[in-house]
């Protein structure tokens, strides 16, 4: 079998047969690469591996109805068959109205470099000597750090490529790179876990091993001791990170998708306040060397800055055709794909900007608190907004933390959380495609002994 | 031995390998250091449709195919794969494999395969459903959406879909041994969304196994499914805030079993142990929970959702006695860790692709029934919380601590089951919270067949199950005071 190369030519081919068999449009969506990762424990290394991908998927319409198939196959008689069974499928779903591929007028003619790709190899022994640094940097932060789940260095480089049958062409490369350690501390017999990771689309702008390790040594250590609570109401302040979670929270709200099925507590809110003046929320697919920035989306159109809450009124939802042509809006250029899929809605770079105080201000602003630097379980009702998640972090006493707490959980609903926001951390840093300083939540009800 | 011919071709062919090639890329992977080196080919249909405002609109079919070659020495682990399943992929990704080994290449002496083959069938199908005509498919979800829709005028969106996957997998090992398994599998969800005076509620039900497309058919189990989901999202909207804090809850049978997933059963995966980062490491023998819970995982239960008749390296799967009476007896194991820790196979070896390295995973997991009836368990209750479905759960292995969020519960009050409370998520401590358990009963009852779990990234179908049990204390994270 012969595997055909993922260029214009194969594209255009797949689309022309597409018609020929009665499609009235059709998407193709490639992605090949590859993917390396290496996993050392206490030293010695434990896991290498190693791997080539590449998957095609077709999307065609007849009129209002559509289907998609994938494949792994890249030869001629699969992709005959690839073409064959999608037909087939988009036959047997019913009409759907809103189906279709976006106006050809509002597809990118253009788009920048964004800087998503390195098109450096590391070779594995060099991914073994820096996840090996990384954990014994870790291991070395104190002498109770005497066990690790390991330490991993994993790198990804490949190749977007998109075709519709408006005559849209697009490719892109993108890279990512990560190392991530994860040491295990023990005091009387109890064993305590936390983590720390670097991950961006440079392996140069990378943090270096040792400032991962130190970081994941510290935040495992100070987690030895730990102990209930009693149940209580008081503020919660969430680190960066767990921040992060609750923004993601907000930002499956404000998909076009759940929005218009209904499962979201934000439906009809658009206009609305929804959180006080200081919270404004961003998604900006064009943010140079981010990791949730592309220069096009999942169906062609050019990806944008969408200004989602401003000043706490909800400003816009994240859409792709489909669900704007449902809630009757526009695109805001977030297609996400998967291949062979059809086009869901997906954030880029979704931040929450920074405000002006330190986190240590923030923290001396609780008497009486819960510090959260993990969080566990799905205990969230998209629907309702309920929210109920099992707790990891500190207990603030007097606006220090006083000691580390464990076994508790932190509820109450996100309608009202994003409400009681009362200040917001400077310390916002991107590292992933959802980013959020320190938050300060006014009350929530912490369930412990 | 004709049939095993038989069996052996349909393979090979189906992976366009011969005898040789296979053979050819052993060797190349089991150099001297190697300890253990094995092939998986995998190849896999997957369809999924699906139907939301009445509307059967989103259909996809899904082929994928590839191989992952895997070379073992000591603990350490060398792995690579390829979509493309040609000589020159396979030596390609033994070279990377045995790299771990640090041995030099060189033609590594492996035995001639023989073919073995599972004695077993505890899946059989005539048609598999990824061959049932489309249209037939689309029509249950519509079927689905009326009966939820007629349940309760209230019930205002339907969304309903259902997955299918065939899996063809052919394991080669260094020891000779080839053992090929086809998979299939199938599940149906309902999701529904009732409203009422602006207040909206969601409500879930699904469920499947490794069956034909019949199974959802036979006693009208896609119209239960719609109407459980129904049911769930109209109580849901008279449902009170939860409570918060320490109190008894007793836990419904079946689905509830995730408790002893993720409380127990990800702490008794051998590489954990083998680490020593779990809580219950070096715990072998010693007591961690009521003289009255016996814990099993069975892979071996026919046409369950997390049953296999080999695991993904090929070991036959089995029933494994985790607690008898409160004592902790055993791990779950893969070959490596079997190796290392020097412990019994027990076929619990598995992967979600070929693109991802085997480790100790569980099958189907529950606890034998007791003998109070559950009348008597929730009589028994002066205050507490009845939770009778659950949304997922997760565990930190390493200090025992877990999570699982109830969607449909109620409070008790004096022996009797009362109000409907919101979700809440409980917490509870692993090692700690089945000495707690005081009553269990008679009733027990596997999940409907939903569950899917999720470890370093990988995802696996699994099953879970449970009698009625009452536990004396677990952390309830509601948001009453």
């Amino acid at each position: 079998m012969t595997s055909l190369p993922i260029d214009q030519n194969l594209t255009s081919e797949l689309l022309a047969e597409a018609r020929r068999k009665g499609a009235t449009a059709a998407e193709v969506l490639a992605l090949e690469g590859d993917a390396a990762e290496v996993q050392v424990r206490l030293s010695a290394v434990d896991k290498l591996s190693k791997a080539q991908e590449k998957r095609l998927g077709l999307r065609v319409y007849f009129g209002q109805r559509s289907a998609g198939a994938s494949t792994s196959d890249l030869s001629p008689a699969s992709l005959d068959e690839l073409v064959e069974t999608t037909c087939a499928l988009a036959q047997a779903v019913v009409e759907d109205p809103y189906a279709g591929l976006p106006d050809p007028a509002v597809l990118a003619k253009e788009w920048p470099d964004l800087d998503l790709y390195d098109s450096q190899r590391v070779p594995m022994d060099r991914m073994i000597e820096l996840a090996t640094r990384a954990e014994k940097a870790a291991l070395a932060v104190d002498s109770r750090l005497t066990n690790s789940e390991g330490a991993e260095f994993s790198t990804y480089g490949g190749r977007t490529v998109f075709a519709n049958s408006h005559g849209f062409f697009g490719e892109y490369q993108s890279s990512s790179f990560s190392c991530a350690v994860a040491p295990i501390a023990v005091q009387d017999g109890l064993m305590q876990r936390d983590y720390w990771y670097a991950v961006g689309r440079k392996v140069n702008r990378l943090d270096s091993p040792e400032a991962v390790g130190q970081e994941a040594g510290r935040r495992t250590i100070r987690r030895l001791g730990a102990r209930k609570i009693a149940t209580c109401r008081v503020p919660v302040v969430f680190e960066p990170e767990i921040a992060g979670s609750f923004l993601g929270n907000l930002c499956s709200a404000v998909n076009g998708y759940t929005l218009y099925k209904g499962a979201s507590y934000l439906v009809g809110r658009l206009g609305e306040r929804i959180a006080p003046d200081w919270v404004t929320v961003y998604d900006d697919g064009r943010m140079p060397g981010g990791l949730g920035s592309k220069p096009f989306d999942g169906e062609g159109l050019p990806t944008r800055k969408n200004v989602v809450v401003e000043r706490g009124v909800l400003k816009s939802y994240l859409l792709d055709t489909y669900a704007a042509r449902k809630l009757g809006f526009a695109s805001t250029g977030n297609a996400s794909r998967s291949v062979g899929e059809p086009s869901s809605v997906g954030a880029t770079n979704f931040y929450l900007a920074p405000g002006t105080a330190t986190p240590e201000e923030i923290i001396r602003s609780v008497t009486r608190g819960l510090y959260v630097t993990e969080l566990i379980g799905f205990g969230i009702n998209m629907v309702t907004g309920d929210y109920s998640r099992g707790a990891v972090g500190f207990w603030i006493e007097n606006g220090e933390l006083a000691y580390p707490v464990e076994e508790i959980t932190i509820a109450g609903n996100l309608k009202e959380m994003w409400m009681g926001v009362e200040a917001i951390g400077n310390d916002l840093v991107f590292r992933g495609r959802l980013a959020s300083p320190t938050v300060k939540i006014a009350e929530m009800t912490v369930a412990g002994e | 031995m004709a049939e095993s011919r038989q069996f052996e071709k349909f393979y090979l062919e189906r992976f366009g390998v011969t005898d040789r090639e296979l053979l050819a890329a052993m060797g190349r992977v089991k150099v001297r250091d190697v300890d253990y080196a094995d092939l998986y080919f995998e190849h896999t249909v997957n369809e999924s449709i699906s139907m939301e405002e009445s509307l059967v609109k989103r259909a996809a079919k899904s082929i994928s195919q590839g191989v992952g070659v895997r070379a073992t020495a000591g603990e350490k682990t060398g792995y690579a794969y390829s979509d493309e399943i040609t000589l020159r992929q396979l030596e390609q990704a033994a070279d990377t494999a045995r790299y771990i080994a640090r041995s030099p290449a060189g033609a590594g002496s492996v035995p001639a395969i023989r073919v073995g083959r599972p004695g077993r069938d505890l899946y059989p199908v005539s048609v598999p459903a990824t061959e049932v005509a489309t249209p037939e498919k689309v029509a249950l979800l519509e079927r689905i959406d009326k009966v939820a829709r007629a349940y309760d005028p209230r019930i205002k969106n339907v969304m309903a879909s259902f997955t299918t996957e065939y899996k063809i997998v052919l394991i080669a090992n260094a020891e000779g041994e080839l053992v090929g398994d086809v998979q299939p599998l199938s599940r149906l969800q309902v999701t529904c969304i009732a409203e009422e005076s602006g207040q909206r509620q969601a409500g879930s039900f699904g469920g499947g196994g490794r069956g034909e497309f019949t199974f959802f058919l036979e006693d009208n189990r896609w119209e239960r499914y719609a109407k459980e989901a129904a049911r769930q999202a109209v109580l849901n909207l008279k449902a009170v805030d939860a409570p918060a804090g320490p109190m008894v809850v007793v836990l419904g049978s079946g689905w509830p079993g995730i408790l002893l997933h993720e409380a127990i059963g990800h702490g008794l995966e051998a590489d954990f142990n083998r680490k020593k980062t779990s809580a219950f490491t070096d715990r072998l023998g010693q007591v961690v929970a009521s003289g009255l819970c016996t814990i099993v995982d069975d892979g071996t239960l026919p046409f369950r959702r997390g049953s296999l008749n080999v695991d993904d390296e090929g070991t036959p799967t089995s029933r494994t006695v985790l607690i008898e009476k409160g004592i902790l007896k055993g791990y779950m194991t893969d070959k490596l860790n079997a190796r290392l820790l020097g412990i019994p196979l027990t076929g619990n070896g598995r992967r979600e692709s070929f693109q991802c390295i085997p480790m100790p995973r569980m099958t189907n997991t529950f606890m034998l029934p007791g003998e109070s009836t559950p009348e008597e368990i929730i009589r028994s209750v002066k205050r507490g919380l009845y939770a009778v479905y659950f949304g997922g759960g997760q565990v930190d292995i390493t200090n025992g601590k877990f999570v699982f969020s109830a969607s449909e519960a109620y409070l008790i009050e004096d022996g009797r089951v009362t109000t409907p409370v919101k979700g809440a998520t409980l917490i509870g401590s692993g090692p700690e919270i089945l000495k707690k358990v005081s009553m269990v009963g008679n009733d027990l009852k596997l999940d409907e067949g939903i569950g899917t779990c999720g470890k370093d990234g990988q995802s696996v179908p699994v099953g879970v199950g449970l009698p009625t049990i009452r536990v004396d204390e677990i952390t309830v994270g509601g948001t009453q005071t």
